[in-house]
Protein backbone atom coordinates (compact mmCIF):
# COMPACT_ATOMS: atom_id res chain seq x y z
CA UNK A 1 0.00 0.00 0.00
CA UNK A 2 3.14 2.16 -0.54
CA UNK A 3 2.37 3.35 -3.34
CA UNK A 4 -1.38 4.65 -2.41
CA UNK A 5 -0.01 6.08 0.73
CA UNK A 6 2.80 7.96 -0.81
CA UNK A 7 0.21 9.62 -3.50
CA UNK A 8 -2.41 10.89 -0.80
CA UNK A 9 0.46 12.09 1.04
CA UNK A 10 1.98 13.98 -1.55
CA UNK A 11 -1.38 15.84 -2.38
CA UNK A 12 -2.28 16.55 1.10
CA UNK A 13 0.13 19.47 1.16
CA UNK A 14 -2.06 22.37 -0.50
CA UNK A 15 0.30 24.18 -2.71
CA UNK A 16 1.76 20.66 -4.09
CA UNK A 17 -1.85 20.27 -4.65
CA UNK A 18 -1.79 23.72 -7.09
CA UNK A 19 1.08 22.39 -9.04
CA UNK A 20 -0.63 19.26 -9.44
CA UNK A 21 -3.69 21.14 -10.23
CA UNK A 22 -1.83 23.29 -12.75
CA UNK A 23 -0.47 20.26 -14.42
CA UNK A 24 -3.96 18.64 -14.77
CA UNK A 25 -4.75 21.48 -17.17
CA UNK A 26 -1.49 20.61 -19.06
CA UNK A 27 2.18 19.71 -19.27
CA UNK A 28 4.27 22.73 -18.12
CA UNK A 29 7.77 23.66 -17.28
CA UNK A 30 8.97 24.68 -13.86
CA UNK A 31 8.90 28.43 -14.86
CA UNK A 32 5.69 27.94 -16.25
CA UNK A 33 4.82 26.58 -13.00
CA UNK A 34 5.92 29.04 -11.18
CA UNK A 35 4.68 32.02 -12.95
CA UNK A 36 1.21 32.53 -10.90
CA UNK A 37 2.46 30.73 -7.78
CA UNK A 38 3.47 32.38 -4.60
CA UNK A 39 6.41 30.38 -4.28
CA UNK A 40 10.05 30.25 -5.54
CA UNK A 41 11.14 28.86 -8.31
CA UNK A 42 12.92 26.25 -6.37
CA UNK A 43 10.51 25.36 -4.09
CA UNK A 44 8.03 24.07 -7.11
CA UNK A 45 11.10 21.82 -8.12
CA UNK A 46 11.20 20.44 -4.80
CA UNK A 47 7.14 19.97 -4.62
CA UNK A 48 7.90 18.09 -8.41
CA UNK A 49 10.47 16.23 -6.90
CA UNK A 50 7.94 14.75 -4.67
CA UNK A 51 5.13 14.24 -6.78
CA UNK A 52 7.57 11.96 -9.62
CA UNK A 53 8.52 9.97 -6.03
CA UNK A 54 4.66 9.48 -5.47
CA UNK A 55 4.30 8.65 -9.04
CA UNK A 56 1.91 10.98 -9.87
CA UNK A 57 4.24 13.17 -12.40
CA UNK A 58 6.17 12.17 -15.03
CA UNK A 59 8.61 14.57 -16.85
CA UNK A 60 10.59 14.70 -20.30
CA UNK A 61 13.17 16.39 -22.03
CA UNK A 62 11.43 19.01 -24.70
CA UNK A 63 14.55 20.94 -26.52
CA UNK A 64 16.55 22.44 -23.97
CA UNK A 65 14.08 22.55 -21.05
CA UNK A 66 12.33 19.85 -19.09
CA UNK A 67 8.53 19.35 -19.12
CA UNK A 68 6.70 17.85 -16.28
CA UNK A 69 3.15 16.15 -17.37
CA UNK A 70 0.80 14.09 -14.69
CA UNK A 71 1.32 10.19 -14.66
CA UNK A 72 -1.57 8.51 -15.44
CA UNK A 73 -0.38 5.13 -14.17
CA UNK A 74 0.16 7.19 -10.78
CA UNK A 75 -3.28 8.09 -10.27
CA UNK A 76 -4.55 4.66 -11.25
CA UNK A 77 -2.06 2.43 -8.44
CA UNK A 78 -3.62 5.31 -5.85
CA UNK A 79 -6.97 3.56 -5.79
CA UNK A 80 -6.01 -0.01 -7.13
CA UNK A 81 -4.86 -1.59 -4.13
CA UNK A 82 -7.93 -0.62 -1.82
CA UNK A 83 -10.10 -1.61 -5.07
CA UNK A 84 -8.34 -5.55 -4.59
CA UNK A 85 -8.94 -5.24 -1.29
CA UNK A 86 -13.11 -4.70 -1.38
CA UNK A 87 -13.22 -6.60 -4.26
CA UNK A 88 -11.88 -9.71 -2.41
CA UNK A 89 -14.18 -9.45 0.68
CA UNK A 90 -17.43 -9.03 -1.45
CA UNK A 91 -16.81 -12.03 -3.38
CA UNK A 92 -16.40 -13.72 -0.28
CA UNK A 93 -19.37 -12.04 1.34
CA UNK A 94 -21.36 -13.63 -1.89
CA UNK A 95 -20.30 -17.06 -1.58
CA UNK A 96 -21.50 -17.24 2.21
CA UNK A 97 -24.98 -15.17 1.26
CA UNK A 98 -25.62 -17.84 -1.37
CA UNK A 99 -24.77 -20.92 0.99
CA UNK A 100 -27.97 -22.93 1.40
CA UNK A 101 -30.07 -20.92 3.48
CA UNK A 102 -30.95 -21.69 6.88
CA UNK B 1 -6.78 23.45 3.63
CA UNK B 2 -8.62 26.24 1.57
CA UNK B 3 -7.25 24.40 -2.08
CA UNK B 4 -8.80 21.39 -1.11
CA UNK B 5 -10.22 21.21 -4.65
CA UNK B 6 -8.22 17.89 -5.47
CA UNK B 7 -9.57 14.68 -3.98
CA UNK B 8 -9.10 11.03 -4.62
CA UNK B 9 -12.29 9.52 -6.43
CA UNK B 10 -13.98 6.99 -3.64
CA UNK B 11 -13.54 3.20 -4.13
CA UNK B 12 -16.80 1.73 -5.27
CA UNK B 13 -17.60 -2.00 -5.86
CA UNK B 14 -20.46 -3.92 -6.49
CA UNK B 15 -21.83 -8.01 -6.73
CA UNK B 16 -25.31 -9.14 -6.95
CA UNK B 17 -26.41 -11.81 -4.61
CA UNK B 18 -29.01 -14.07 -4.78
CA UNK B 19 -30.52 -13.80 -1.28
CA UNK B 20 -33.52 -11.93 -0.07
CA UNK B 21 -32.97 -8.19 1.13
CA UNK B 22 -33.31 -9.20 5.08
CA UNK B 23 -31.18 -12.17 4.48
CA UNK B 24 -27.95 -10.10 2.53
CA UNK B 25 -27.76 -7.20 5.29
CA UNK B 26 -27.93 -9.98 7.93
CA UNK B 27 -25.19 -11.82 6.55
CA UNK B 28 -23.12 -8.92 6.01
CA UNK B 29 -23.40 -7.77 9.78
CA UNK B 30 -24.38 -10.02 12.22
CA UNK B 31 -22.81 -12.92 9.84
CA UNK B 32 -19.91 -10.63 9.21
CA UNK B 33 -17.53 -12.77 10.47
CA UNK B 34 -18.83 -15.89 8.81
CA UNK B 35 -17.63 -14.30 5.55
CA UNK B 36 -14.82 -11.64 6.42
CA UNK B 37 -11.42 -12.70 4.83
CA UNK B 38 -9.28 -14.23 7.29
CA UNK B 39 -6.55 -12.92 5.72
CA UNK B 40 -7.90 -9.04 5.78
CA UNK B 41 -6.63 -9.03 9.53
CA UNK B 42 -5.42 -5.83 11.34
CA UNK B 43 -4.45 -6.92 15.00
CA UNK B 44 -1.12 -8.29 15.87
CA UNK B 45 -2.33 -11.70 16.65
CA UNK B 46 -3.99 -14.36 13.74
CA UNK B 47 -7.14 -13.57 13.46
CA UNK B 48 -9.91 -15.84 15.25
CA UNK B 49 -12.91 -13.33 14.49
CA UNK B 50 -14.07 -10.52 12.74
CA UNK B 51 -17.06 -8.51 13.99
CA UNK B 52 -19.46 -5.47 14.42
CA UNK B 53 -21.89 -4.39 17.10
CA UNK B 54 -25.53 -4.39 15.61
CA UNK B 55 -26.11 -0.47 16.20
CA UNK B 56 -24.80 2.95 15.28
CA UNK B 57 -22.06 3.94 17.58
CA UNK B 58 -21.35 0.26 17.37
CA UNK B 59 -17.68 -0.94 17.77
CA UNK B 60 -15.77 -3.09 14.68
CA UNK B 61 -12.98 -4.89 14.95
CA UNK B 62 -11.50 -8.12 15.93
CA UNK B 63 -10.38 -10.89 18.11
CA UNK B 64 -7.53 -12.06 17.49
CA UNK B 65 -5.95 -16.24 18.28
CA UNK B 66 -4.90 -14.66 21.44
CA UNK B 67 -8.01 -13.38 22.78
CA UNK B 68 -6.80 -10.07 22.09
CA UNK B 69 -9.02 -7.06 20.15
CA UNK B 70 -8.12 -4.90 18.00
CA UNK B 71 -10.19 -2.29 16.73
CA UNK B 72 -10.62 -0.86 13.10
CA UNK B 73 -13.70 1.69 13.43
CA UNK B 74 -17.16 1.98 14.18
CA UNK B 75 -20.83 1.62 12.87
CA UNK B 76 -21.66 5.40 12.10
CA UNK B 77 -25.12 4.37 10.49
CA UNK B 78 -27.64 1.86 11.23
CA UNK B 79 -30.58 1.57 8.23
CA UNK B 80 -31.22 -2.36 7.94
CA UNK B 81 -32.12 -4.03 5.71
CA UNK B 82 -30.70 -0.97 3.14
CA UNK B 83 -27.63 0.76 4.35
CA UNK B 84 -24.92 0.71 6.32
CA UNK B 85 -21.97 3.13 7.07
CA UNK B 86 -18.84 1.91 8.44
CA UNK B 87 -15.92 4.06 10.03
CA UNK B 88 -12.49 2.96 8.81
CA UNK B 89 -9.87 3.92 10.90
CA UNK B 90 -6.98 1.87 10.00
CA UNK B 91 -3.90 3.20 8.58
CA UNK B 92 -1.64 2.29 5.50
CA UNK B 93 0.30 0.28 7.94
CA UNK B 94 -2.63 -1.75 9.69
CA UNK B 95 -2.79 0.06 12.80
CA UNK B 96 -6.21 1.76 14.44
CA UNK B 97 -5.68 5.18 14.45
CA UNK B 98 -8.55 6.73 15.57
CA UNK B 99 -7.67 10.22 14.28
CA UNK B 100 -8.14 8.52 10.34
CA UNK B 101 -12.02 8.66 9.31
CA UNK B 102 -12.39 6.85 6.22
CA UNK B 103 -15.91 5.84 5.17
CA UNK B 104 -17.29 3.03 3.96
CA UNK B 105 -21.22 3.33 2.69
CA UNK B 106 -22.75 -0.10 2.01
CA UNK B 107 -26.31 -0.22 0.03
CA UNK B 108 -28.65 -3.03 -0.26
CA UNK B 109 -30.88 -2.81 -3.20
CA UNK B 110 -33.49 -5.43 -4.57
CA UNK B 111 -32.72 -6.37 -8.13
CA UNK B 112 -34.07 -9.09 -10.02
CA UNK B 113 -35.04 -12.12 -7.62
CA UNK B 114 -31.78 -10.97 -5.66
CA UNK B 115 -29.71 -8.02 -4.00
CA UNK B 116 -27.89 -5.38 -5.31
CA UNK B 117 -24.77 -4.80 -2.85
CA UNK B 118 -23.06 -1.59 -3.80
CA UNK B 119 -19.89 -0.72 -1.63
CA UNK B 120 -18.28 2.89 -1.59
CA UNK B 121 -15.14 3.44 0.52
CA UNK B 122 -14.78 7.75 0.62
CA UNK B 123 -12.98 9.97 2.39
CA UNK B 124 -9.72 8.50 0.91
CA UNK B 125 -8.04 12.28 1.56
CA UNK B 126 -8.21 11.20 5.19
CA UNK B 127 -5.03 9.67 4.58
CA UNK B 128 -2.74 12.02 2.76
CA UNK B 129 -4.11 14.36 5.59
CA UNK B 130 -3.27 12.30 8.66
CA UNK B 131 -0.06 11.65 7.30
CA UNK B 132 0.72 15.44 6.94
CA UNK B 133 -0.14 16.08 10.70
CA UNK B 134 2.23 13.50 11.38
CA UNK B 135 4.71 15.13 9.42
CA UNK B 136 4.13 18.29 11.38
CA UNK B 137 4.74 17.14 13.84
CA UNK B 138 7.88 15.47 13.42
CA UNK B 139 9.26 18.29 12.29
CA UNK B 140 12.26 16.19 9.39
CA UNK B 141 14.67 18.63 8.18
CA UNK B 142 14.27 16.45 5.73
CA UNK B 143 11.49 17.75 4.57
CA UNK B 144 8.61 15.85 2.39
CA UNK B 145 11.09 13.49 0.43
CA UNK B 146 12.92 12.74 3.55
CA UNK B 147 9.48 11.70 5.19
CA UNK B 148 8.42 9.86 2.19
CA UNK B 149 11.05 7.56 2.20
CA UNK B 150 11.19 6.54 5.61
CA UNK B 151 7.22 6.40 5.19
CA UNK B 152 7.75 3.64 2.23
CA UNK B 153 10.64 1.93 4.33
CA UNK B 154 8.54 1.20 7.11
CA UNK B 155 5.38 0.31 4.99
CA UNK B 156 7.47 -2.19 3.30
CA UNK B 157 8.39 -4.13 6.56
Amino acid sequence: MTNVTSALAAIADPTRRQVFERLAAGPRSVGELARGLPVSRPAVSQHLKVLKEAGLVADRAEGTRRVYEIDPHGLGALRAWLDQFWGDALAAFKAEVEKDPE
Amino acid sequence: MTASTIRPAPVRRSIVVKASLERAFEVFTAGFDRWWPKTHSVGAASQKRALMELKAGGRWYEVGEDGSQTQWGEVMVWEPPHRLVLVWSVDADWNYDPGLHTEVEVRFTPEGDGVRVDLEHRNLEAYGERAEQVRAKIDNPNGWGGLLRMFAAEAEL
